[in-house]
This record gives C-alpha cells, sequence and structure tokens, in this order.
C-alpha cells in the first residue's frame, strides 16, 4: 500500500513540476512582456518595473524564485495588470464563490445521480429505468454552456424565479441556476455508470445466493450490492471533479458570479500572466491531488488493485 | 527427392465456377462488409447518419442560398432587431439576425464549417498520432513502453482546458492556435487504447509469421498491426469528433477561441446566449440546434459502428 502511495505520488508530483515549469516558460516566451503597450514607457520606467518584480534577473533564477515562493509561502507573486494587488489576493476574492457552488453541484450530482443510478437498476425496464437512461443520453449533449442559457430563460426569462446572474454574497436564489448548469451532465453520467455496474452487480451469483437465503430486497441491495455497485464510480469521480473545475469557467463567465473562472477570463483578456499561471497551477494542483486521494481510495478499498 | 507443387486440377472442380449462383454464394463476407449490415440494419445509427450529412450539406452548401452575406450588415433591423431581425423569409434572414444586423443563416452556415472542420482535424490528428503512438509503445513494450506511456499519463492528468487558455492568451487568440492547441491533447486517450490492443495483437499468430517471413519492426507496425486496429479507431475517432467540438466550443463560449469576423457554433451559442434577456431566442436556439443534433448524431453514429465493428460486445 505505501509502495503504491509512493508510486503514485511518483507521478503526481512531477506532473505539478512540469505544470508550473510548462507556465512558466510560456509566460516567458510570449510576445511582448507584461508592460508592452501601445504607448511604450520610457526605458527608465520599464527597467524599474521590470527590476521591481524581478524580470531583470536571468530565466532560471526567475524561476527558481517562482517555485520556492509558491512552495514555501503559496505566494504566486504580484499581478501585473492590477500593480497593487497579488495574484494570492485575487485568488482569494475568487475563490470561495466557486468553491461554494461547486460543493454543491459536486456533492448533489453524485448523490442524486447515485440514487437515480441505483433505482433505475433495481426497477430495471420500467419508467423509472427510461426515466434514467433518457435523462443520461439527454445531458450528453446538453454540457454546462448550453444548459446555462436554457435554464435562464426558463427560470428567468419565463417564469422570473430566479435572478440570471451575480452573486449577492451566495444568497441561495443566487446559487441554484449555477449549481444546476454545473452539475446536471455529471450528475447523469453517475446515473448511467451507477446504473450499468448495480445491473452487473444485481446479476452475479452472491447476489442470488442473499436472495435465496431469504433475505429482505433492501438489505441485500444496501449491504451486498452497494459496494461493488459503486466501485466503477469512485473511479469517474476523478473526471468528474476535472470537469467541474474546468465547467466552473463557463458558470462564472455566464452568471458574473464574481468566482475564480470569471477572474481567469478576465485575465486572459488583459495578458495577466501573472494571475492566469497562477489559477492554473492552483487548479492543476487541486485536480491532480483529487486524483491523487481518488486512486488511493480505490486501491484501499478494493484489494484487488495491486500495482 | 525434389519436392514439387502439388497442382489441384481445376478440370477435376465439379462446381462451375463461372455459374452466377455459385459466386453468390460463397462470395465470403469481409469484416467491414459485414460490419457494414449489422451498422446499416440498426434504425437510430442510420438515421444519424443522415442527420450528420445534412448538417454537412447545409455547412458546405448552404451559403448558395444565402440572401445576405455572413459580413453584411442589414441596416434596416438595426436598433430594432427584436421585431424586424426576426426570422423570416420575406427578408431574407431565414434564422433572423443577430445583434449587429447580420443574417443569422449566413453565420450558422459559416459556424458549422469552422465547428465541424474543428471536429474532423481534432479528431484525424489523434487517429493519426494516437495511432502511431499507441502501436509503437505496445509493439516495442518494455521500457520503451514505460517511459512513452507515463508521458501520456502525465500530460493527462494535466487539466488541459486551463493549458489550452494558457497556450491561446500567450501565442493570440487564433484558429490555428486553437488546432495546434486541441492536436496536443485530442491524441493521448487514443493512444491508451491503441496501446491496449496492440498489447495483444503483437501475440498473434500472423504477427509471428511476419517476423518469420523477415519483416522489420515497423513494417510489421504499419502493415500488420495498424491494418487490425482500424475498427476501435474508427469507433473511438468518432466519438472524438464531439468531444473535439465540445472543447471548441467552451473556448469559443469564453470568447477565446474562433475570432470575429470568424465564428462556430461556441461562438454563436455565447452570442445568443448573452442577449436572451432581450427577447431575441433565436439567436440562442438556431446555432444550438445545429450543435445539438450533430452532437447526438455523432454519439450515436459512434454507438451502432461500435456495436457493428465489435460484436463481442453484444
Amino acid at each position: 500500500m505505501l509502495k503504491y502511495i509512493l508510486k503514485r505520488l511518483g507521478i503526481a508530483i512531477p506532473t505539478l513540476l512540469i505544470l508550473i515549469v510548462f507556465s512558466f516558460v510560456l509566460m516567458r516566451v510570449a510576445p511582448g512582456g507584461p508592460f508592452s503597450s501601445e504607448r511604450p514607457l520610457p526605458p527608465q520606467v520599464l527597467a524599474n518595473v521590470n527590476a521591481k518584480f524581478g524580470l531583470d534577473q536571468p530565466w532560471h533564477i526567475q524561476l527558481w524564485e517562482y517555485l520556492v515562493g509558491i512552495i514555501t509561502r503559496f505566494d504566486f507573486g504580484p499581478s501585473f495588470a492590477y500593480t497593487d494587488r497579488t495574484v494570492n489576493d485575487i485568488i482569494m476574492q475568487g475563490f470561495p464563490v466557486t468553491l461554494t457552488y461547486g460543493a454543491w453541484a459536486f456533492v448533489l450530482a453524485v448523490l442524486i445521480g447515485c440514487a437515480l443510478g441505483i433505482a433505475a437498476a433495481v426497477r430495471h425496464n420500467t419508467w423509472l429505468d427510461y426515466l434514467a437512461v433518457g435523462t443520461s443520453i439527454g445531458a450528453q449533449v446538453l454540457p454546462n454552456f448550453v444548459m446555462a442559457p436554457l435554464l435562464v430563460i426558463v427560470f428567468t426569462l419565463w417564469l422570473g424565479w430566479l435572478p440570471g446572474g451575480g452573486w449577492r454574497g451566495g444568497q441561495w436564489p443566487y446559487v441554484i441556476m449555477p449549481v444546476i448548469a454545473l452539475g446536471t451532465s455529471y450528475m447523469a453520467s453517475i446515473a448511467r455508470i451507477t446504473r450499468s455496474s448495480m445491473l452487473e452487480v444485481l446479476s452475479s451469483n452472491f447476489i442470488r445466493t442473499a436472495r435465496a437465503k431469504g433475505m429482505p430486497a433492501t438489505h441485500v441491495i444496501v449491504r451486498h450490492a452497494l459496494k461493488p455497485a459503486l466501485m466503477p464510480l469512485l473511479s469517474y469521480l476523478g473526471p468528474a471533479f476535472v470537469g467541474m473545475v474546468t465547467g466552473s469557467v463557463i458558470i462564472d463567465v455566464f452568471f458574473s458570479t464574481g468566482g475564480i473562472g470569471q477572474l481567469f477570463t478576465n485575465s486572459a483578456f488583459n495578458r495577466d500572466y501573472s494571475v492566469i499561471m497562477g489559477i492554473t497551477i492552483l487548479l492543476g494542483a487541486l485536480t491532480i491531488s483529487f486524483n491523487l486521494l481518488v486512486d488511493i481510495l480505490y486501491a484501499w478499498i478494493d484489494p484487488r488493485i495491486r500495482y | 527427392m525434389v519436392l514439387r507443387p502439388i497442382r489441384v486440377q481445376a478440370a477435376a472442380d465439379p462446381i462451375d465456377v463461372n455459374d452466377a449462383n455459385y459466386e453468390v454464394s460463397t462470395k465470403a463476407r469481409s469484416l467491414w462488409a459485414d460490419a457494414a449490415r449489422r451498422f446499416f440494419g440498426h434504425v437510430p445509427s442510420v438515421i444519424s447518419l443522415v442527420v450528420l450529412i445534412l448538417v454537412a450539406l447545409f455547412a458546405f452548401t448552404g451559403h448558395f442560398f444565402a440572401v445576405w452575406s455572413n459580413a453584411e450588415i442589414d441596416w434596416s433591423v438595426l436598433g430594432n432587431v427584436r421585431v424586424a431581425g426576426a426570422p423570416s423569409l420575406e427578408t431574407g434572414h431565414f434564422f433572423g439576425t443577430d445583434d449587429l444586423g447580420r443574417d443569422l443563416y449566413s453565420r450558422v452556415v459559416q459556424g458549422s464549417q469552422i465547428s465541424l472542420m474543428v471536429g474532423l482535424v481534432g479528431a484525424g490528428i489523434a487517429v493519426i498520432v494516437g495511432t502511431l503512438y499507441g502501436a509503437v509503445a505496445g509493439y516495442f513494450g518494455g521500457r520503451v513502453d514505460s517511459i512513452m506511456m507515463r508521458f501520456v499519463d502525465i500530460m493527462l492528468s494535466i487539466p488541459y482546458m486551463f493549458v489550452l487558455i494558457l497556450l491561446l492568451v500567450v501565442f493570440g487568440r487564433s484558429i490555428s492556435m486553437l488546432f495546434v492547441g486541441i492536436g496536443l491533447i485530442s491524441w493521448l486517450d487514443m493512444s491508451r487504447i491503441v496501446r491496449g490492443q496492440t498489447l495483444s495483437l503483437k501475440e498473434k499468430e500472423f504477427v509471428e509469421a511476419a517476423r518469420a517471413g523477415g519483416a522489420g519492426h515497423f513494417t510489421i507496425i504499419l502493415r500488420h498491426i495498424i491494418p487490425n486496429l482500424l475498427g476501435i479507431v474508427v469507433v473511438y475517432a468518432t466519438l472524438l469528433v464531439p468531444q473535439m467540438i465540445l472543447t471548441e466550443s467552451f473556448i469559443s463560449f469564453l470568447g477565446l477561441g474562433v475570432q470575429e469576423p470568424l465564428t462556430s457554433w461556441g461562438a454563436l451559442i455565447s452570442q445568443g446566449a448573452g442577449t436572451v434577456m432581450y427577447g431575441t431566442l433565436w439567436q440562442l436556439l438556431f446555432p444550438l440546434f445545429f450543435f445539438i443534433i450533430t452532437l447526438f448524431s455523432f454519439y450515436f453514429v459512434g454507438d451502432g459502428l461500435r456495436d457493428a465493428l465489435d460484436p463481442r460486445d453484444r
């Protein structure tokens, strides 16, 4: 087990380092420095600004400083576009918003998806099953950037129930549509995966034995079928998490929630490289650690996984 | 003793090979003919294929029927797009106009072209690079395999959407950069699938026979391994096209992908979604319609192909 964890760490840590170095190099080869503008700065001012941000140092020293800053102080450096703020300030402003609706969307997608999948498998070939299958096929072609405007049409334009955007400190009317728009397609995928693995488990021999012993149906499902049926789901949670983190960019931009995705796109338009890098690395680290966690969890729960 | 080739005497053959019935009854069905028969027997796949052909026809011949070009601005609807810019046959704006008074029909035609191109080119790169990469890794195995696949693992665990956006920001937002960025990531999954298949294929007798016959490594890969992988590659490539279209639309929805005057489904959906509150729903619904039916059809065709080419799964 320890060997396996070390081996997975041996992939995760280089990946993160590669991501950091890659984004750093990209930022440095970008045509035009962060301070080249329509109206060129006087050479002395430019030199001063470059010195302030350490841009006059050789590459490898800059990279080293950047790495040390991230690892020891969790410091992503100053923002180039908003010179009075650091990247950390900007991230801290947007991250809680994204985390709020992202966590809701993730938890609800997993809970509802599982429930729907299990129900569909237990009631195989009934209207409930067809509903679950229909939803999951439909949601495959309704990604978040399609869901979001459709939700706004229905709930804001036609029904007038919910505000079409904004955040207001996370009051619940402002949270509902982001959560639905972000979570639906993953909910559907989770339902599909759970359904098919549950169907497979329910037709296996040990379930028949349990039934033959005269065990109540709920007991068979909860005690015997649930654990093996949810195993394939666990390996989907990694990609689902990554997808939701990525999808939050769309949600933030469309609903103007002020989350990290909106900051990311704004910085992309401003060419605020240090913010883009900071967010890329932060979200990269988040997804890599989540995948690591899922893999370790998987190996811990399922003793058949050994490398 | 001299070995002589054994001659089969054709004259002794009791069946007349020129008889038409003989030809028909013994004609061997190839894997592909068999697959085609299964595919065309599956109604949803055939309908989806027809839909895809219609969408492609719309994308590449639709401009012949347009009254307005995609760049022209209809000054008469400006300021009153909500009423005057609505879809109508009389004004020649079949799908209405967008917020700037441009003909939405022409824009959707153009957007469909670009989105389909992105999907096909992305999948094409994945097929070429991913197949070769995976086949080489799987065929040679050992250290080569573990280094090559470790690289793929690392690439796969990087959140590529952010890296793609980073690339677009650094090297400028252009469609060629988008192609490069999508091409960089699209082949990863394909290479894994191909490698897995190659691992079992290379142990087969025909590979051994080829090796005994003196074929070099790359001849074996190109002439014996890859042709046997084509089935799974075709299936996966079909499923990859909608993924590429989704990726492109995602980026273009954010305004970071295709730039004006070019457009794509994602960009059109984004513009339509931005004006939804003004009651100009057609600006969202027309591009959305083409987007959804195309994705749906690709998934169904992919599923149909999988059933047709890989009967073991049934």
